[in-house]
């Protein structure tokens, strides 16, 4: 799963899709991202985890330069982040994000919330971007609630439009800062559902969450960060039942236990 | 009152001007506070320092210092209106624009940041995600606050006419209470009553755009 059909060119040549090189960024005195270097196949799914305060919410948001980093280079297939205006604003376009407060826009409906990407930003035409819009509620399973307004909904009712609103761009990756941690727990899954198909389907994926069922379930690969540093990068596998680190065993004792 | 009856005719000409004047210029300044807002919270520090000084310039001047300096001040460098209506609008719409911006701005400011984090994400521009996204959500905040900016404009039209030669609403008020002293409380009452004309139902209706416009959060 961690590569696509022979027929992409990209990953033919082994270019990885998102690479980050000697990434650091300091809010203030705070070194958050600490010398961060990673690279992220097309298809592969990472999923970040690590204490709060580690530094992996902001690491999944400096990939869309929600977050700017003041060292290192951040590439999207091949392309370096542009600094600013349109140009980052395309490339924003390529990149999914799901954020753990959903963010959908509360004056929109559910269906506009979907189209506003692709008829603003790719030119689509109203009846062209919401008959995609349809498929895409249909596909995360809410296409009856496609009139409602987001506060009418339930948080896992938004969560899954918030991602089918990601998927309306045809994203090139799918960022998902701890998309469960604001749900209630009979929530959590119908949105792993999704994400669980999503990464079936072959997309790129980079997750943060403590989620360790849907890291088992579907995640390539287990970066462990804490204090600003990725520690560990493992199998999941490996990562849950054999961690190197002292901090990954302790970590792991310590959301295992329950 | 019957000062006020006989001079209905002039009445009705003075009120029709006081509209107009009050809508062009509510128009126009909310367009141009929308905009200094945009300025003001933009990522651009010129824009952000112009939109600032604007304000602070703007809102600490008496209406009536702008009326001078629109009527008296632009002509000497050769910027002259057709009419003092529309000399009055422009003072009018420049004073009132500070307030609108503010107004406007501080919308802006209680739509919270995922919104705008949320437009941009999926590649929405600096503009678009404003246009779309924020200042949508920003206005439906502050429809009451506007509210009372397009009421108080309404009423600062009276300079216009009290000091400047706009024939409205409140030039009409001392010539008929010189020609009539007698009836100079129910002349007042009257053109007081004429304002209550547009202030009133403009109050209503910006009940009743809030109403309608509200965001189910």
């Amino acid at each position: 799963m961690s590569m696509d059909g022979p027929t992409d060119k990209a990953a033919d040549s082994g270019q990885p899709l998102v690479s980050l090189d000697g990434v650091n960024k300091w809010f203030g005195d705070l070194h958050v991202l600490q010398d961060i270097s990673l690279q992220i196949a097309r298809g592969e799914v990472i999923v970040v985890i690590g204490p709060s305060g580690s530094g992996k919410s902001t690491l999944c948001r400096c990939i869309n330069r929600l977050e700017s980093v003041q060292e290192g280079e951040i590439r999207l297939d091949g392309v370096l982040l542009p600094e600013e205006g349109k140009a980052l604003a395309r490339l924003r376009s390529d990149v999914g994000m799901v954020f753990q407060s959903f963010n959908l826009f509360a004056h929109k409906t559910i269906l506009q919330n979907v189209t506003l990407g692709p008829i603003k930003v790719r030119g689509k035409s109203k009846a062209e971007a919401e008959k995609r819009g349809r498929e895409l509620l249909e596909r995360v399973g809410i296409s009856n609630q496609a009139d409602k307004v987001p506060a009418q909904l339930s948080g896992g009712q938004q969560q899954r439009a918030a991602i089918a609103r990601a998927l309306a761009m045809d994203p090139k990756v799918m960022l998902f800062d701890e998309p469960t941690s604001a749900l209630d727990p009979e929530m959590i899954n119908e949105v792993l559902d999704v994400m669980v198909s999503l990464a079936r389907d072959g997309m790129t994926m980079v997750v943060v969450t403590h989620e360790m069922g849907f890291a088992r379930k579907a995640a390539d690969r287990v970066v462990f960060m804490d204090h600003g540093k990725i520690v560990e990068e493992a199998t999941p596998e490996t990562f849950f039942t054999a961690p190197r680190s002292d901090r990954a065993k302790d970590f792991l004792s310590k959301i295992l236990t329950h | 009152m019957q000062a006020v009856l006989d001079n209905f005719a002039a009445l009705w000409s003075g009120f029709l001007t006081t509209l107009a004047m009050s809508v062009s210029a509510a128009v126009i300044a909310t367009i141009v506070g929308t905009l200094l807002a945009a300025f003001r919270v933009s990522p651009i520090p010129p824009l952000r320092a112009f939109g600032a000084l604007y304000v602070q310039l703007v809102r600490n001047t008496p209406l009536t210092a702008v009326f001078f300096l629109v009527i008296f001040g632009l002509p000497s460098v050769d910027l002259t209106f057709q009419s003092f209506f529309v000399a009055a609008v422009v003072a009018l719409s420049v004073y009132t624009s500070a307030f609108v911006c503010e107004v406007v701005r501080s919308g802006v400011n209680s739509v919270s940041a995922g919104q705008a984090e949320a437009a941009r994400a999926i590649g929405l521009t600096f503009g678009q995600s404003l246009r779309e996204v924020v200042l949508p959500q920003a206005f439906r905040t502050v429809v009451p606050p506007l509210g009372n900016i397009w009421i108080a404009l309404v009423k600062n039209t009276a300079i216009a006419g009290g000091g400047f030669a706009v024939a409205d609403l409140a030039q009409l008020a001392p010539d008929l209470a010189r020609d009539n002293p007698a009836q100079v409380l129910g002349i007042f009452a009257g053109i007081a009553l004429a304002y209550m004309v547009i202030t009133v139902p403009s109050g209503i209706a910006v009940g009743i755009i809030e109403r309608r416009t509200a965001i189910l959060r």
